[in-house]
């Protein structure tokens, strides 16, 4: 893990906070989040439907949908430039260049109407001045990376012609054409079957190897993340609330919300549980949040204070690169739960 | 309240006592494929469920793997006569189902429920929740007086953990795992004795997913309910299912036990689906050997000859490729269509 983070960052978030105005309220989607993606690391995104990756996500892309969304503050440096602050111009020079977005459903992302080869030649020689033929050689080159078979024969077809998995690989081909520095990926195999699930994510992988792509998994899958991130950062209405390498958050999780995520999900590799542990209680509602910890109505940890303030995010003692928000230190706590202020 | 309760309200229970609560032999279920045209001719048949057998006992769990379009939901769909099957037996409760008249399965249907997948379009959204939990209870004409009826519907908001006020509130003041809740409390309205669960909680955030099974577990308890339980959660199926199937491109590949078929998978395709399920845990994963399948699953209009699986299968011989191998009893209720086992 050190290995990534002592790379140079690709992308920096800086307390961005995102909000949508709807009749029924303000919407606040993301409230200030930030975090860091290192050159060929591998960041997971997990968390609670609603808390705002998929926001995070579409800020930094600039993709917020106006008038209603409103990027209200914070920076999204790429490479040191702020994507917040670009003139419009230049974020389409950007995006599909250097930072790509693959979405959940193929094939509404895709054109139906172009064939798959306009849509990877298209990018190709806007981006990158190719000629025609050279961008149609190199669409073929990419079809064929991504595991299609005879891709060149196939540059022709409609997306229709391709089922989910073939599709969800054209996205693949698309978001890589240009070689982009960051490639952000939101729950890329959730409407895909596990076996081919496993196909698409471990060329997901493969490319990142070799191309040292930095890659950010948008996922509710926790088995995902834990096979192919090096990072993870959890979301909670719209905040981070706990965040480390892979293998620290799932073996010692410390924010409450972590832990109960982690119990609640049955396990192939474990005995079989009698009953399941559900975290309790309602997803947030983001138009109305309970006062100091938003997760406090199904915290089975929360303290008096944990009502009246919100807690700072901050280093796990005796550690060197976890962080949580929580006023409780979850190892000093029995299995009987705390219940008196400290 | 208690069971009792619930149980005076109902009307009274077939008095069916046989071992299986329900028996399917050999269902088929094509759908047309028709050309485009002035005239559409009939040109070919998506086989969606192509000649499958099994069973499922009073009280248990029946857990149903595969992946998209392998033909679960149209199983589950043919067991309510949703659809008027292609061929084969539904035995329900001694009864085929495929041969009632229409006038008879109405009456029939109120012992079987099905849940579905979406909670979002699923609902009524003009209805208010206590109208659609009680909607079943008035077309079968099972309450006693007006007072009766809101008892009926206050009850089972209460069973499912619901709030007896969230009544006169409408599916979008819900939330998903509230809205499943919903669904499950009006299955439970008419006192099935089977309860076709597709995709249950497939749609649900993560951590309202084990409330849900929670309380599925929990009712299959008190009203001695009979699940078949549609998923493509593998983890979830081992921990909710007594027994569960895998299809594959409208066929049952193998039906075992749950402690026989995540311990002692027979076939290739089941084999691969245990490997390609990523387990919450670095350490695990990373010595984790992956069968990874290659290539796509085939078009049921034109399934593959011989084994449906032989495309894609790591251990196939000449043989898979000519004969479709038979569905056989290993020992134990694990049976298995595989020429290599
Ligand atoms: N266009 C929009 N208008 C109003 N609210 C929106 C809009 N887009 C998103 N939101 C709200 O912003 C919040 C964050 O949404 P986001 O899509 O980021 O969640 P997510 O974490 O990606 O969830 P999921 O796991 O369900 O994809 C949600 O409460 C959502 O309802
Ligand atoms: N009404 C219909 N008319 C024509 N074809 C159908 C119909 N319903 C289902 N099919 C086809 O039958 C096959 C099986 O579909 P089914 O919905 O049963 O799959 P499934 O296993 O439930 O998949 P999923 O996991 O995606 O829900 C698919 O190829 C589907 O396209
Ligand atoms: S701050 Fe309090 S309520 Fe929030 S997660 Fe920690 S213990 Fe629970
Ligand atoms: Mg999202
Ligand atoms: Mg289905």
């Amino acid at each position: 893990m050190a290995t990534e983070t002592s790379q140079p960052k690709v992308l920096e978030i800086k307390d961005l906070v995102t909000r949508f105005y709807t009749t029924d309220g303000i919407v606040k989607a993301v409230d200030g989040v930030s975090y860091d993606v290192h050159e060929g690391e591998i960041v997971g995104v997990v968390g609670e439907s609603g808390s705002g990756k998929s926001v995070t996500a579409l800020s930094v892309m600039r993709l917020i949908p106006p008038p209603g969304g409103r990027i209200e503050a914070g920076e999204a440096l790429l490479d040191g430039e702020d994507m917040l602050k670009m003139s419009e111009e230049r974020v389409l020079e950007v995006r599909g260049a250097k930072i790509a977005m693959i979405f959940q459903e193929p094939m509404t992302s895709l054109n139906p109407v172009l064939t798959i080869g306009r849509q990877l030649t298209e990018a190709l020689e806007t981006h990158l001045d190719m000629s025609r033929e050279q961008a149609s050689n190199r669409a073929g080159d990419l079809l064929d990376m991504v595991g299609i078979p005879d891709g060149r024969n196939r540059l022709n077809d409609y997306p229709h012609q391709f089922s989910g998995g073939m599709r969800q690989r054209v996205m693949i081909a698309m978001g890589l054409s240009c070689e982009p520095r960051l490639l952000i990926a939101d729950e890329p195999t959730t409407a895909l079957d596990v076996t081919i699930q496993a196909q698409i994510l471990e060329l997901m992988q493969r490319l990142n190897e070799e191309l040292n792509t930095a890659v950010i998994i948008i996922t509710h899958n926790l088995g995902v993340v834990a096979r192919y991130a090096h990072w993870i950062n959890v979301m909670y209405a719209g905040k981070i609330v706990e965040s480390g390498p892979a293998e620290t958050i799932f073996k010692n999780p410390r924010h409450p919300y972590t832990i109960g995520l982690l119990s609640s999900v049955p396990r192939l590799d474990e005995p079989r549980k009698a009953k399941l542990d559900p975290i309790e209680g309602m997803p947030p509602d983001l138009m109305n949040l309970p006062g100091g910890c938003s997760f406090r109505p199904r915290c089975p940890f929360a303290i008096d204070r944990c009502a009246e303030e919100y807690p700072p995010f901050e280093l796990v003692d005796g550690t060197t690169d976890q962080h949580k928000a929580c006023w409780v230190d979850v190892t000093q706590v029995s299995a009987a739960k705390a219940g008196s202020d400290n | 309240m208690t069971q009792t309760d619930v149980e005076v309200t109902g009307h009274g229970t077939e008095q069916y006592t046989g071992e299986y609560l329900l028996e399917v032999n050999n269902l088929k279920m094509y759908f047309p494929v028709n050309s485009r045209g002035i005239i559409p001719r009939h040109v070919a048949d998506v086989k969606a469920v192509d000649d499958i057998s099994f069973f499922v006992r009073k009280g248990e769990t029946l857990g149903v793997v595969g992946e998209s379009g392998c033909g679960k939901t149209t199983v589950g769909r043919s067991i309510m006569q949703v659809y008027k099957i292609t061929e084969g037996e539904i035995m329900f409760e001694g009864v085929d189902l495929a041969k009632l008249s229409p006038g008879r399965m109405r009456r029939m249907r109120r012992r079987l429920q099905m849940i579905f997948q979406d909670p979002y379009s699923s609902l009524n959204p003009r209805m208010t929740a206590g109208s659609i939990i009680g909607e079943p209870i008035r077309i079968h004409n099972m309450s006693s007086s007006r007072g009766d009826y809101v008892d009926q519907v206050e009850e089972l908001l209460r069973v499912v953990g619901l709030n007896p006020y969230m009544r006169d509130r409408y599916p979008h003041e819900f939330s998903g795992g509230q809205r499943q809740r919903i669904s499950v409390a009006r299955a439970l309205a008419v006192r099935p004795s089977l309860i076709i669960c597709d995709e249950p909680v497939s749609a649900l955030d993560v951590s309202i997913q084990a409330q849900v099974i929670n309380l599925l577990e929990e009712l299959q308890e008190q009203f001695d309910l009979t699940y078949i339980f549609i998923a493509h959660d593998l983890s979830v199926v081992r921990h909710i299912s007594d027994r569960v199937a895998v299809m594959y491109l409208g066929k049952i590949v193998e039906i075992a036990t749950r402690e026989e078929l995540y311990e002692n998978p027979l076939h290739p395709y089941t084999r691969a689906l245990l490997s390609a399920v990523p387990i919450p845990d670095p350490i695990v994963e990373r010595q984790r050997e992956r069968i990874v399948l290659t290539g796509d699953v085939p078009s049921p209009i034109r399934p593959p000859s011989g084994c449906r699986f032989h495309t894609r299968c790591p251990i196939a011989i000449d043989v898979c490729t000519e004969e479709d191998p038979e569905f056989r009893e290993m020992g134990g209720d694990h049976w298995v269509a595989c020429h290599r086992v």
